[in-house]
């Protein structure tokens, strides 16, 4: 790129010279600056020069900056790792908080997972997670394999209908989930906190598309050969779907365990707290002291296990999100 | 497709309703009933959850949330919020997407360490901007530090002046809502057909003006799908102030309208459904009035620019 760059610069830089030439040569008075011809050949190699300087210039620059908005990205993460290290006494004596630690200490993890219980609230986020995106896997999977390959009355408006649904913001419905899920008595159990999270309009939809493009005569031989719909679904269909359910898994997988508000409003019993509800009670009564070290050790437990992930699967989440990320 | 139709005798094609059964069921219960019973909600005054009894129909929900000091505040707080961070970041995200954009080496590296914030847990990392910015007895945190060594005075960010924990949550929205937006602009810079530069760079256009004649132009679609779904964000910001200034936020005065939902419905100043329904559809309509003049303003200001282009 930047070497193509340079050899159309140049270029221009030619045309220009050349330009100037056949201006003087066509005969019109320019005054002082007629037959400067070797004037400007003379010229061009000082304007290469500028022009690769100027270049050099604005792509130090430009990596200055976007080094600049890396460290800010960076930062919260290197001091909460930094500030995890340091001891309690250690940290509480640096009124000027210092950059390095010399002697780093595995204590604060000991104590995040020993006294507070974050190995629980770990455990509740894993099957919550597991859980819910198994069973949204298996709903959406039927319903866009329906759309995609079945015929039946109104599909095309119900599809609509579904499409529709995806507009509706997650907090309109809450508050009466909130009121349905009290009245059931299923505060503070799993059912309650996984059910309302199951569906997804969006990658119903995702996925549908998926199916489409799957080669009709494929589904015709399957028929010859008597093969039923559920199993050409899971020997064909699924298969050759595997990186979009690949995708959609990783983004529902980092939904969950982020989630905060439905946890939050279902569950008051901290053993069903999941992380985000976790990390907030850690704050508020965690320690028993503000033990900000702890705290810290607490915060790279919940972060390390996406991080890797995001880190393994980097280019799907990617153009996963950039597919349809609405969610921001 | 039309010759798939029939299958194992079932003419009337059960089998599809079959297959969409659980998808029906959850969103029936879980997004269709909520959907109308949170109006019948806002409309039912006096609705008490134990006994599912109210006591009238009318508007005083309504009424009740629109003159409740603690409303108009969050409402305060999530206006300023949107109208500072919108701008900012879709702006800041366009300037490191251009740079970005513009360099080959090490660029797989600054987009996946700009991507880093999307994956990480809101309410944790929350607490490690509230550990930099906090001014504790035993210290005065590293960004007052930061201020001190500048000559300034120190601030109390999270318990501090307004202004101050404004420009906290300000921060960490931008810090949060960055990388879905430098990750959307990247990808729409680098769809766009390299012809229109090289056919500048032969007329020989300047930088700036190749910049703001072609790439804002072609990129301008997307710029504005950002603007809209970064103002729906915003409205709806919740976690990531609960993340800098804990739950209770009505008393530290920094609530937002979605925060304000959740506090009438549960929690210590919870029990009240109807007041949460009535503040949730407000939120609604003010959301889809933006969304609108946004879609009206956006679509004149995009086609007049993809008009521009293609007149050229």
């Amino acid at each position: 790129m930047s070497m193509e760059n340079k050899i159309i610069d140049r270029k221009t830089d030619y045309q220009k010279t050349e330009e100037r030439m056949a201006g003087t040569s066509g005969g019109r008075i320019k005054g002082p600056r007629a037959g400067a011809g070797t004037a400007d050949r003379v010229d061009y190699g000082r304007v290469e020069r500028q022009a690769r300087i100027k270049n050099r210039v604005g792509k130090t620059i430009t990596y200055m900056l976007l080094t600049l908005w890396a460290l800010v990205v960076l930062f919260p993460f290197y001091w909460m790792v930094l500030t995890s290290l340091k001891g309690y006494g250690a940290y509480n004596s640096e009124f000027i908080p210092r950059f390095y630690t010399l002697s780093p200490t595995l204590q604060n993890y000991v104590d995040a997972f020993t006294t507070v219980s974050l190995g629980r609230y770990l455990l509740n986020t894993a099957v919550f997670t597991l859980v819910t995106t198994g069973l949204m896997l298996g709903v959406i999977v039927l319903a866009a394999f329906a759309f995609a390959r079945l015929e039946f009355k109104g599909k095309h408006i119900l599809f609509v209908a579904f499409l529709s649904l995806m507009m509706i913001p997650n907090e309109l419905v809450v508050i009466t989930n909130f009121v349905t899920v009290t009245s059931l008595d299923l505060r503070n159990t799993f059912t309650g906190l996984i059910l309302p999270s199951v569906t997804s309009v969006f990658y119903i939809y995702l996925l549908k598309e998926n199916f489409e493009q799957i080669p009709d005569s494929l589904y015709y031989a399957a028929k010859v050969d008597g093969t039923s719909d559920l199993k050409y679904l899971f020997k064909v269909m699924i298969p050759i779907s595997k990186p979009t359910l690949v995708t959609v898994t990783i983004l529902k997988v980092i939904e969950c365990w982020n989630s905060y508000v439905w946890p939050r409003l279902i569950t008051d019993n901290p053993d069903y707290y999941l992380v985000s509800n976790g990390i907030q009670e850690i704050r508020e009564n965690g320690f028993g002291r503000e033990n900000i070290p702890a705290m810290m050790a607490a915060v790279v437990v919940i972060s390390v296990p996406l991080v890797l992930l995001f880190l393994v699967f980097r280019k799907k989440i990617m153009a996963g999100v950039s597919r349809g990320g609405t969610k921001f | 497709m039309n010759r798939v139709k029939r299958k194992k005798g079932k003419p009337g094609g059960l089998k599809g309703y079959l297959y969409l059964l659980p998808a029906l069921l959850f969103l029936g219960v879980f997004l269709v009933y909520p959907l109308v019973d949170v109006f019948v909600y806002s409309f039912e005054e006096g609705y008490n959850s134990a006994s599912q009894t109210c006591y009238g129909t009318g508007l005083y929900n309504y009424n009740y949330v629109l003159h409740d000091p603690y409303f108009l505040q969050a409402v305060k707080n999530t206006f300023l919020l949107v109208v500072i961070t919108v701008p900012l970041s879709t702006g800041l995200a366009l300037l490191v997407s251009v740079g970005l954009h513009s360099i080959k080496p090490l660029r797989d590296l600054f987009q996946t360490v700009y991507f880093l914030p999307y994956v990480t847990n809101t309410l944790a990392v929350g607490l490690v901007f509230m550990i930099l910015f906090k001014k504790t007895a035993y210290s005065d945190g590293l960004i007052n530090l930061l201020i001190t060594w500048c000559g300034g005075d120190t601030v109390d960010f999270i318990d501090g002046p307004y202004w101050a924990k404004m420009f906290v949550l300000c921060f960490y929205t931008v810090w949060v809502v960055m990388p879905f937006k430098i990750l959307i602009l990247t990808s729409a810079l680098a769809s766009v057909n390299q012809d229109y530069y090289k056919a500048a760079q032969v007329d020989g256009t300047s930088k700036l003006r190749t910049f703001f004649r072609i790439t804002l132009p072609m990129i301008s679609p997307m710029i504005f799908y950002l603007v809209i779904t970064g103002f729906i964000g915003a409205f709806k910001a919740y976690s990531d102030v609960v993340a800098l200034f804990g739950t209770d936020l009505n008393a530290a005065g920094m609530n937002t309208i979605v925060g304000y939902v959740y506090d009438m419905l549960y929690g210590d100043s919870g029990g009240y459904p109807s007041y949460a329904s009535a503040a949730a559809i407000l939120l609604f309509a003010i959301v889809l009035t933006i969304t609108c003049i946004n879609l009206l303003v956006s679509g004149r200001k995009v086609a007049a620019g993809g008009g521009y282009e293609y007149g050229k």
